[in-house]
Parts: structure tokens; sequence; C-alpha cells
């Protein structure tokens, strides 16, 4: 169990992360808390595969270097654009995030269920 | 001459552009823009159609680069017909939309990055590509729900929002173990790979739960599917009929590629719970989905719900491993988009001309309305699965399919669905042809019919060409199959 935790401690973090993330998406009422739930569970995922392309030992995949063994640039490269993604995704939830605050008053969304009910 | 097939991706996402930067000095250019995007993009499709029709399978190497390294672009029996749909969708809502609406030109900006993001879907044959234009897709439709001027649509975009995009997180998490198991992106390469780290390997097949569970969410099956009523019901019609027809196919035939094409039968046939689990989360999905549909008293709400049903036909066929099955499944994707796009631009025309919008309104509605009360009920009747339409064609397969697997569960879900199906169109006709329309009633949907558009030539005019549409693919499935039989029979 210890030797899980001190060899695969990144992974651990990542599904920390990406469990914590679900927790808040699923469990806050407020919409905006809904949104950083949202970001920290694609943050855990961004991690899990930054964290996959590390080798022991290797060194930064950059012409010159010299080294035998590189980390793998893949994997990051792919979140970079899954980052974009998460950026393109958190700026269409605020925009309407905006508009639902102007349309019931309230970002609470036990309060915009009343105010549906009472329409 | 591969070209074609990378730019039905490209033309869609250069054209967005426009709407937006000329907005400021032409107000409705927008359409325009739209329209030409929709008529090039035809064009494209046509003649990848015709090169597939041609060779077989046609593939295009992105940026030059070969593949498994470089992304690669594949059109073959089952994506280009379906490509062809894109483009013949887009130019059906585009004729509806001329008149109806929405008129910002930030809507024709979204409908063509919607387009981009659909045609990608079908085009590629890497698993991470996969993932931007689902989520290209995704952002696309939850500006589009969006756009619909009320607080009740940015909500219900908002709530697709947060479940799409975890769909979308959990599937990018399954490509994450594919990729370190393999070490490669690209489908057919998997295929291979995926096989020699064998199907029984825990990380194997961690993915293969997260991949189709967040691909599920997409395509929108119970106990999946929350998000979806909603999108559909509070989005203007224009933007229901395309998301309905589109949206949720382009992940159905996501899944089909991913199971087919990476994971294969053989992973299907030693883990025998994969299918079984598709299968029945499937049948349940078929059943609620109707009995949702029966209770709703909101025409689009009741077609969301039909949806939800009509999908879970889908995925058992995809879950059954069987090429009857799957050749019915790729039949009822197109046969669905025309269909379901087509009932919900014919509520549109109702909404608009007469503003009835609940089950209750549509009493007497074949009086005045008798074309597009005509259209509906033909296209109601091929949902349920009535030859000749084409709905008939797609259940029939499937329904085959499951006795040739000796699914009998299968057979006996598809019939009662059927049976279900009429349940939810019959009584919406019973009432436009049988009862008379009570005279308050028809008072209240005067009042109500706020909206000042009047229904143009071009809306009621795609309304009959959808319903003219749904029979004549009926009449011509078998030729249909021909092309996409060839493209799915390598699977096998």
């Amino acid at each position: 169990m210890i030797d899980l935790l001190t060899t695969h401690y990144n992974y651990i973090a990542s599904i920390l992360l990406f469990g914590i993330g679900l927790y808040v998406v699923m469990g806050s009422p407020n919409l905006v808390k809904k949104i950083i739930g949202m970001n920290i569970f694609q943050v855990g995922i961004f991690l899990f595969f930054v964290t996959t392309g590390y080798v022991d030992g290797g060194a930064p995949p950059v012409v010159g270097h010299g080294e035998e063994t590189f980390v793998s640039p893949l994997p990051h490269v792919l979140i970079l654009t899954a980052i974009v993604v998460g950026v393109s995704l958190t700026a269409v939830a605020l925009a309407l995030v905006i508009r639902i605050y102007d349309g019931y008053g309230s970002l609470d969304e036990d309060v915009i269920k009343e105010v549906q009910v009472d329409d | 001459m591969t070209d074609a097939l990378v730019l039905l991706v490209v033309v869609p996402i250069a054209a967005s552009l426009f709407p937006v930067a000329l907005g400021g000095r032409f107000e409705r250019i927008g359409w325009f823009v739209a329209a030409a995007m929709g008529l090039v993009h035809l064009g494209l499709s046509a003649t990848v159609a015709a090169q597939v029709l041609e060779s077989g399978v046609i593939s295009y190497a992105v940026g030059g680069f070969e593949p498994p390294f470089g992304i690669e672009l594949v059109a073959d029996g089952v994506s280009a017909p379906l490509l062809v749909l894109v483009s013949l969708s887009t130019l059906g809502v585009l004729a509806y939309a001329r008149r109806a609406g929405p008129h910002s030109n930030a809507f024709y900006s979204e409908l063509a990055l919607l387009t981009a993001g659909i045609s990608g879907v079908f085009a590629t044959a890497d698993v991470f590509n996969l993932y931007v234009f689902l989520e290209i897709t995704g952002l696309a439709t939850y500006a589009l729900v969006a756009s619909g001027r009320s607080p009740r649509a940015a909500l219900a975009s908002l709530k697709y929002l947060f479940v799409g995009t975890i769909g979308a997180s959990l599937y990018l998490l399954g490509v994450g173990y594919l990729y370190i198991m393999t070490g490669t992106l690209n489908m057919a390469d998997l295929t291979g790979a995926v096989a020699s780290v064998g199907y029984t390997s825990p990380a194997i097949l961690t993915s293969f739960g997260l991949i189709v569970t967040g691909l599920l969410v997409k395509v929108a099956v119970f106990p999946l599917h929350t998000w979806q009523p909603g999108a559909y019901a509070e989005s203007p019609d224009t933007v229901s009929a395309y998301i309905s027809a589109l949206v949720s196919t382009a992940a159905a035939y996501a899944l089909v590629r991913i199971i087919y094409a990476v994971y294969t039968t053989k992973f299907l046939d030693e883990i025998s719970l994969a299918g079984d689990a598709l299968v029945a989360l499937a049948s349940v999905s078929i059943v609620v989905g109707a009995v949702l549909a029966v209770m709703q008293s909101d025409l689009k709400r009741m077609l969301a719900y039909s949806s939800v049903s009509q999908f879970g036909l889908v995925v058992a066929a995809i879950g059954l491993a069987n090429e009857t099955a799957l050749v019915g499944a790729v039949v009822h994707l197109v046969g669905h988009a025309v269909m379901k796009g087509g009932l919900f631009l014919t509520v549109g025309v109702f909404a608009t001309g007469l503003g009835v919008r609940t089950v209750e309104d549509f009493a007497g509605l074949a009086a005045k309305a008798p074309i597009s009360s005509a259209a509906f009920a033909v296209l109601a009747f091929s949902m349920v699965g009535i030859p000749p339409a084409v709905g008939f064609v797609g259940k029939w397969n499937i329904v085959v399919g499951a006795v040739e697997a000796g699914a009998w569960s299968v057979a006996a879900v598809v019939v009662v669905s059927t049976l279900l199906t009429l349940a939810y169109f019959g009584r919406v006709i019973e009432r436009m042809y049988f009862t008379a329309p009570e005279p308050e009633a028809d008072a209240v949907s005067t009042d109500g019919g706020n909206d000042a558009v009047e229904v143009s030539f071009g809306m009621r005019a795609v309304v009959v060409v959808s319903a003219v549409a749904a029979v004549v693919l009926g009449v011509l499935g078998s030729d249909l199959i021909t092309v996409i039989q060839p493209a799915l029979e390598v699977y096998f």
C-alpha cells in the first residue's frame, strides 16, 4: 500500500482531482461552483495524460539535448489541445451563467427551480 | 483527389468566420454565407460519395504526415452517405431558417461550426481527433441551444454543457488508457495493437468502459439522457431539428466506429459482458424512452423522448455484434435523422402558423393545415415502422439481426417499442384528424400566436420534402444497404 503511494502518487493525485471535480459538479447547487468543479475534473484528466508521458531520467525531447532517453511529448501536445477545448467550454459556460443570472436573479439551482415553478 | 474529404471540415470552419466578421457591415449576410457553405458542402460530400462508390475506401493524411503518426481522415460506405446526409440536412434547415430564424449572424456562425464538427466526427480515423470534433460539435450545440432568448434555454444549455463535457472527458480518459497501452491513436493501427495487448487486460477493459460511457452520454441513452429533452424542447425549432437530426447520430456513428474498428467483434466475443451490458442498457432505454414520450404533453418534449427510445434501438443493434443488425442500425441512423428532423420542423410550422405546441392543441389541426398534417402523419408512421417508409427498413434489419443472433429478448423489445411508438404518435394523429377543435382552445391559440412570422413556402416545402424523403429512402432501402454493407462486412 505504502509502496503504491510512493510510486504512483501522481496517478492517485489525478484521480483525487477527478473525484473532487465530479463531486462539486454534482453536489454544489451554485452554478459557478459547478463550472469550477468541471474545470477541476478536466485538470485531473489533463494531469493524468501529462504524467503518463514522463519517463524516469528522461530528457526533454528537444534536439541538442543529446540524451539517450526522452520523455514522450505526444501526450503533452494532446493536452495542449484539450486545454484549449477546456478554456472554450469555460467561456461558453460563463456566458450562459450571465444570461441565467439576468433571467432568474440567482445562481442557486434550488432558487431557480422555485422561480421556474412560480412562472 | 481526396482533398474533398478534408475540405468537408475546412470549408464550414472557414465559413463560420464570415457571418460574425461581416455582420457589422451587412446585417443579413449570415444566411447567404451559410447557404453558400451548404451548397459547397453538398458538392464536396457528393464528390466523396462518388469516389467511395468507385474505389471503396478513401483516406487523406492531414498535413502530409503519413498515418499512423499523422491524423488520418477516412470515408467509406458508411460515412459517405452520412456526410451527404449532413449536407442535405444543413440545406433543409437553412431553407427553413430563411423565414423562421433565428436571424442573428452569430446563429449562422454556430451552425457552420456545428456542420464542421459533425463532418469531422464522420470523417476522422483518429481517436484523439474524434475527441476534438466531438467537442467542437458540443460547443456549437451548447451555443445553438442557448440561441433561444429565454433564460430556460440558457439553463437547458448549461445543463447540457455539464453533462456533455463530463461525457467527453470520460471519453478522453478512455483514450488515455488506450494510448498508454498501445502507443497509437490511429483507429486502423489500434485494431492490431489492442489485440496484441490482450482483450482481457484491465487497462483495455477500463478504456472500453470509459469510452463507451462517454459516447453513450452524447448519444443520450437512458439513464444518461437527462440533458436531452430540455435541450431539444427549449431551443428554437430550427435548432431542435438540426441537432436532433445530426448530433446524437454523430455520437452513435462514433460508437460504431470505436467498437467495431478499434475493439472489433473478437473483443465482443471474448468479453461477452460488454455486448450484453450494451444490449441490456439499450433495451431499458427503448422502453423507458417510449413510456416517457407517451406521458408528455409538450410535443417537442415528446419527440425528444422518442429519440431516447430510437437511439436505444441503434445501441442495442450495435451491442448485438451481428452484421444484419449493424446494417439496420446505420440505416436507422440515416432514417431517424430524416424523420426526426422533419418532425421537429413540422411541429415548428404548426407552432409558427397556428401557435400550437401541446398535444391538446393539436385537435382538428388537419382541417386547418392539411399539407403539414399529412407530412406529420407520414413521418410519424415512418417512425412507427410501417412499410415502405425508411423506419421499417431499419427496424426490420435490427429485428432480423436480433433473431439471427438468438437475442429473442431484443426482438421482443423492438416489437413492443413499435407499439409504444404507435401509442405516442397515434394519440397525436388521432387528435389531428378525428377530434373537433374546442372553440376556447382555438381562441387561446390565436392569442398565443404572437410570433408575427408567417409560414413561408420554404418552411412548408422542407417539411413535405422530408416526408417524401422518408418514403423514398424506404423504397430505395435495399440500394442504401448495398452501399453500407461492404463497409460493415470487413468488421465480421
